[in-house]
């Protein structure tokens, strides 16, 4: 143990962090195809699934949207909106970029 | 249903999947840039930076690893980075559980690389590409491509010049991620029902978030909007 406490503390200890990192990312990254080939996709595990890349988007941009007040709400409004008439992804995001900083150069 | 399509790999898919990437890349240049910088201020090496953007290669992860990066490393120091990454990271198993249909055939040597270079922003394009009716593994992976490499650049430019970047405020560039996620929002929605998971996620990772440190609250909401999805028939 004392030699690996070496290894650790020496000029490798870095390089190992970052390699366990990357490992256990990978782990994750393939965890779920793994998974998901021994378990049987019923049609609740399917609808489970496909309430999942709204869920994640939720998930991930309302507590920060929240924090950041009316402007980010009047932003992410702006984008979907302009998306949702366009169909067009990179519109939508100039629009939500365009939308906030016009927004910020008001205040 | 669209499981009668079966998958294919076609480099026209490759390419067509590297254009599909454009709308992430504001997001991805900013968020590595960032976090070049901010590793270039913690005095990490820029090997380090570098090998933390190529290998590990997952934001949220890389931003908390700086936090409790390490001069010296000790056995209880490594534990404590793999397990915090591994928290992070682990809402990417289901992100790899829905892609499990799409991958069955595909040989392994490529499944690999494309779970390597798996994103949430990629596997969003995909995503769409999916269910659209598209099969094509291609799309997937020339988007993952591109992103990883612009994800490289973007470290590089950030470690070396961050003096240099404006401040992102000023473009509204701080919030390029949440409204790439937004944009992303809009080919999903198939009515008001389908929806109502994605609204229980985001009430609780909200609440998750007021209540807990790190970015736990992703995947809390997630597992609520897929748990919801499965009891809403």
């Amino acid at each position: 143990m004392s030699e690996f406490n070496a290894f650790a503390a020496g000029p490798w200890g870095s390089a190992l962090a970052i390699a366990l990192m990357a490992l256990v990312t990978f782990l994750c990254r393939i965890g779920g195809v793994v998974l998901m080939s021994y378990v049987r996709i019923t049609p609740r595990v399917e609808r489970g699934l496909r309430a999942l890349p709204g869920s994640i988007i939720l998930a991930t941009i309302l507590p920060s949207a929240l924090e950041n007040g009316w402007p980010a709400l009047v932003t992410l409004g702006a984008s979907i909106t302009v998306m949702a008439v366009t169909r067009i992804d990179l519109v939508g995001l100039a629009a939500g970029l365009g939308t906030l900083s016009v927004i910020r150069a008001l205040l | 249903m669209s499981s009668s399509l079966r998958p294919f790999f076609s480099l026209a898919g490759l390419r067509y999947g590297a254009r599909a990437a454009l709308p992430a890349l504001p997001g991805f240049t900013m968020f590595s840039a960032a976090f070049g910088t901010a590793a270039a201020q913690k005095g990490l090496s820029l090997a380090e930076a570098m090998g933390l953007s190529a290998f590990v290669y997952a934001g949220a992860s890389q931003m908390i690893g700086l936090e409790i990066w390490q001069q010296v490393w000790t056995p209880a120091t490594i534990l404590t980075i793999m397990t915090v990454t591994a928290v992070v990271n682990s809402r990417m198993i289901l992100l790899g559980a829905t892609l499990q249909p799409w991958l069955r055939h595909e040989p392994l040597a490529r499944s690999v690389l494309n779970l390597f270079l798996l994103t949430e922003a990629g596997w969003l394009i995909g995503t769409r590409h999916y269910n659209d009716g598209g099969r094509d593994v291609g799309v997937l992976l020339g988007t993952a491509l591109v992103l990883w490499l612009v994800w490289q650049l973007a470290t590089l430019i950030g470690f070396f010049a961050g003096a240099l970047v404006p401040d992102p405020k000023a473009f509204g560039l701080d919030l390029v991620m949440p409204i790439f996620f937004s944009v992303m929002l809009v080919p999903l929605w198939k009515g008001v029902r389908p929806a109502l998971p994605w609204l229980i996620a985001g009430i609780v990772s909200y609440v998750t978030h007021a209540l807990l440190p790190g970015y736990v609250y992703i995947i809390a909401g997630a597992l609520a909007g897929v748990i919801a999805g499965m009891l809403i028939e």
